[in-house]
């Protein structure tokens, strides 16, 4: 029970809007979402967290999808003491109809908290506490509806795209379509736990990288372009005639060099073979540069966050890939790395951590791809090196 | 039982008719006010976004009033971004103005759009999870409010990513943002024997250790294992294979600030963030020294980058030197990497500022 919450009450005062108003709004009307207020309170009372390790809950079928997770003062909020996550596949840019949020909305409100997260960070819709007898009818509701769980635990986690085509022109790959394809191809990877650890999937259409997929996931799509910038001269002379210091805002920042302001014919040039399409140009004057016509992606494995080998960032694998429905290219080189993984991944081993133990170059021979001068910053420096005799 | 493997749905149920016609084929877009992005299509069309601020952290009602919305002005249909932004998106300019007035009737912030501060990608912390070394939610409101101008406003030299991670999983694209937040604990985990035994594989919990700090009990009939404390440095990875290992502690949690970390390719490469501030005392409910750390660390960027720096960018062509002068961050034995790529960030070259 939390009927004070003097230092939660706190974080309802300044101008940004607050999670504790939302708790308090829910709180009103259920049980779950009051009690859960009163442990946030007890934690900012306490400085720890009152959750306990999750146990196996789930619904039937499925080894993914729900968080288990109990209160460790059940006796003082009973009404969360199981309180757990049902992790809800976005649909892809995570674009909606009200009719279909409302749809959940109702449906969490009977059997759950009512409290969401739009979204978490993975970029499922985040359902936040129920029952273990309210799992399954949740679930047959929400699937009936038309919604089905996300990925968790040694599982291909739910993938994600930024908005891509649908509103973005710097996009060079529908990542909508290639994300929802993705997802409906590998459900059962998604919802069936069998690897060495989580795998994730993300797909940015361009090098600007809005879903960080760099960053984060094992395999990285980004969308890029084999020929040329296209450059508008007219819309670049628009830019300059409202004062926009092209020399020093554009060209001194392009990292290769690769671009020449003649300010005599009021001219952008671009040295083509010198670009390395890293957006900035483009990012500066959207209306007067634009990506190349022949589109694909780089595709990039190993990101991951540190936990346990450390932070790495997605390395480059192929550096280009034509991305086309059915995506047959890349589905069959993602499955060739799950067997590969499996194979020979150690219990909670990444894939960027088996292949720093096991070699780039035995990955590579796996995978029978040739090595590229694109794979690497540089080349070795060593002499430590084997030749096959 | 229900349909099982049913998937997502299809996405194109749910895109507006102005994004379903002219789907692949946008030409630019400009930001004519912070908050507000124009889209405009090969064929002329245009869809105006209204962006808006929201707490992650929300109930239904809430998604009930963003539905009002976009009922009321966009046909029914509305989106997130990958920042938690609600976006509502309609071809009628007129329609701008009224979904600002509703917002702000909702008390929700109009903005995000670069260059400034959007919304912070958080994890769950006290809310939700058994590892959480900090808060999230409570950090992120906190921050929000004091960099609040930077959201509804556009005026730094360029974004700055801030994410809040409540432990060292660092869920959500932590280790590369301009200024994050990390919940850390700083004592060792304390194997309670009697659970050990029942709820733990032994090897697995050896094996789960990075610096090899887990051993076998000692004495063979105790079925446990034993923490080597000066190994360890509190990564509570033992403790995610074996509940029985709790890490947590009011005193010994608190939250670390890194820096410079991005994500995107333009101008340089992705970069990590880096440990600037190794410990500050979880000190609830507003956290005042990590929010003035923030702020201070955003202030001295805003006056001092170039325009599109980022954060990394910036402290790059400054030198970190320069970096810690400028804020007057202590530098510390903490700061000194020692763990499996350390020598990779120390200093081979001459050259360096005083």
């Amino acid at each position: 029970m939390a009927d004070e919450t003097p230092l939660l009450d706190e974080l309802e005062k300044g101008p940004w809007p607050s999670y504790v108003t939302e708790i308090k709004r829910m709180a009103k009307k259920n049980a779950a979402a009051k009690d859960l207020l009163g442990i946030q309170e007890q934690s900012y009372k306490d400085r720890v967290t009152h959750w306990k390790h999750g146990g196996i809950v789930g619904v039937t079928g499925y080894g993914a999808g729900v968080i288990g997770r109990y209160c460790d003062s059940p006796e003082k909020f009973p009404d969360a003491a199981s309180f757990h996550t049902m992790r809800i596949n976005q649909p892809a840019g995570w674009f909606y109809t009200t009719k279909s949020l409302r749809t959940i909305c109702d449906i969490w409100e009977k059997y759950g908290s009512g409290m969401t997260n739009f979204h978490g960070s993975t970029g499922d819709i985040i359902l936040l506490g129920t029952t273990t007898e309210n799992l399954q009818p949740c679930f047959d509701t929400l699937t009936e509806a038309g919604f089905d769980l996300g990925g968790s635990g040694s599982a291909l986690r739910t993938p994600a795209g930024c908005v891509g085509q649908a509103r973005c022109e710097w996009s060079n790959i529908d990542t909508l379509g290639l994300i929802h394809d993705l997802t409906m191809e590998f459900q059962d990877e998604i919802h069936r736990p069998r690897w060495p650890y989580k795998f994730k999937i993300k797909a940015s259409g361009c090098p600007n990288d809005c879903v960080a997929a760099i960053a984060r996931a094992d395999f990285t799509i980004i969308g890029t372009w084999r020929d040329a910038l296209r450059i508008d001269q007219a819309a670049v002379q628009e830019y300059v005639k409202k004062g926009l210091d092209i020399q020093e805002l554009v060209v001194r920042r392009c990292p290769s060099e690769a671009l020449v302001w003649d300010a005599k014919t009021q001219e952008l040039k671009l040295l083509v073979d010198d670009c390395v399409r890293c957006m900035h140009c483009i990012n500066v004057m959207p209306k007067a540069v634009r990506p190349g016509i022949e589109k694909g992606a780089t595709i990039l494995v190993g990101g991951k966050a540190p936990i346990i080998k450390g932070a790495y960032l997605s390395w480059v694998l192929v550096p280009f890939m034509k991305v086309e429905p059915p995506y047959d290219e890349m589905k069959d080189l993602l499955r060739k790395i799950w067997e590969w993984w499996d194979e020979n991944g150690r219990t909670r081993e990444r894939l960027a951590e088996l292949i720093e133990r096991l070699g780039f170059k035995t990955f590579l021979r796996e995978m029978g791809l040739k090595p590229v001068p694109q794979m690497v910053k540089y080349p070795r420096s060593n002499p430590y090196v084997f030749f096959d005799r | 039982m229900g349909r099982t493997d049913i998937g997502p749905p299809d996405f194109h149920e749910m895109l507006p008719d102005v994004i379903k016609k002219n789907y692949g084929t946008w030409k630019y877009h400009e930001i004519p006010r912070p908050g507000v992005l124009k889209h405009v299509a090969e064929s002329g069309d245009t869809v105006y976004t209204v962006r808006a601020g929201s707490p992650r952290l929300v109930s239904v009602d809430f998604i009930r009033d963003i539905c009002d919305i976009a009922d009321k002005h966009c046909d029914g249909h509305l989106r997130f971004t990958s920042r938690y932004n609600i976006e509502f998106l309609t071809p009628n300019e007129k329609n701008v103005d009224l979904i600002i007035a509703d917002l702000k009737k909702l008390g929700l912030p109009v903005g995000g759009t670069s260059p400034g501060i959007s919304n912070i990608v958080h994890t769950q912390g006290w809310i939700h999870c058994h590892s959480a070394a900090t808060d999230a939610s409570g950090l992120v409101k906190a921050i929000m409010d004091e960099v609040y101008e930077h959201f509804v406003e556009t005026k730094l030299p360029n974004h700055v990513r801030i994410a809040v991670g409540c432990c060292i999983n660092m869920c959500g694209a932590v280790h590369c943002s301009d200024i994050a937040v990390v919940g850390v604990h700083t004592k060792p985990p304390r194997p309670d024997h009697d659970r050990v035994v029942a709820q733990c594989e032994i090897p697995t919990t050896i094996q789960s250790c990075p610096t090899g700090a887990i051993r076998r009990h000692p004495d063979q009939s105790m079925k446990s294992v034993v923490v080597k404390e000066d190994l360890c440095m509190y990564c509570g990875n033992c403790f995610t294979v074996c509940p029985a290992m709790p890490l947590a502690d009011a005193e010994g949690d608190g939250v670390a600030i890194y820096v410079g970390g991005k994500v995107p390719n333009a101008r340089k490469p992705p970069m990590f963030s880096r440990m600037v501030i190794p410990f500050l005392p979880n000190r609830p409910p507003r956290w005042p020294e990590v929010v003035q750390a923030v702020k201070k660390i955003v202030d001295i960027y805003a006056a001092n980058a170039k325009p599109y720096e980022r954060v990394g960018e910036w402290i790059e062509r400054i030198g970190w030197e320069a970096f810690f002068r400028r804020t007057e961050i202590p530098f510390t034995e903490q700061h000194i990497d020692d763990f499996t790529h350390a020598v990779e960030t120390y200093r081979t070259t001459t050259q360096f500022k005083w």
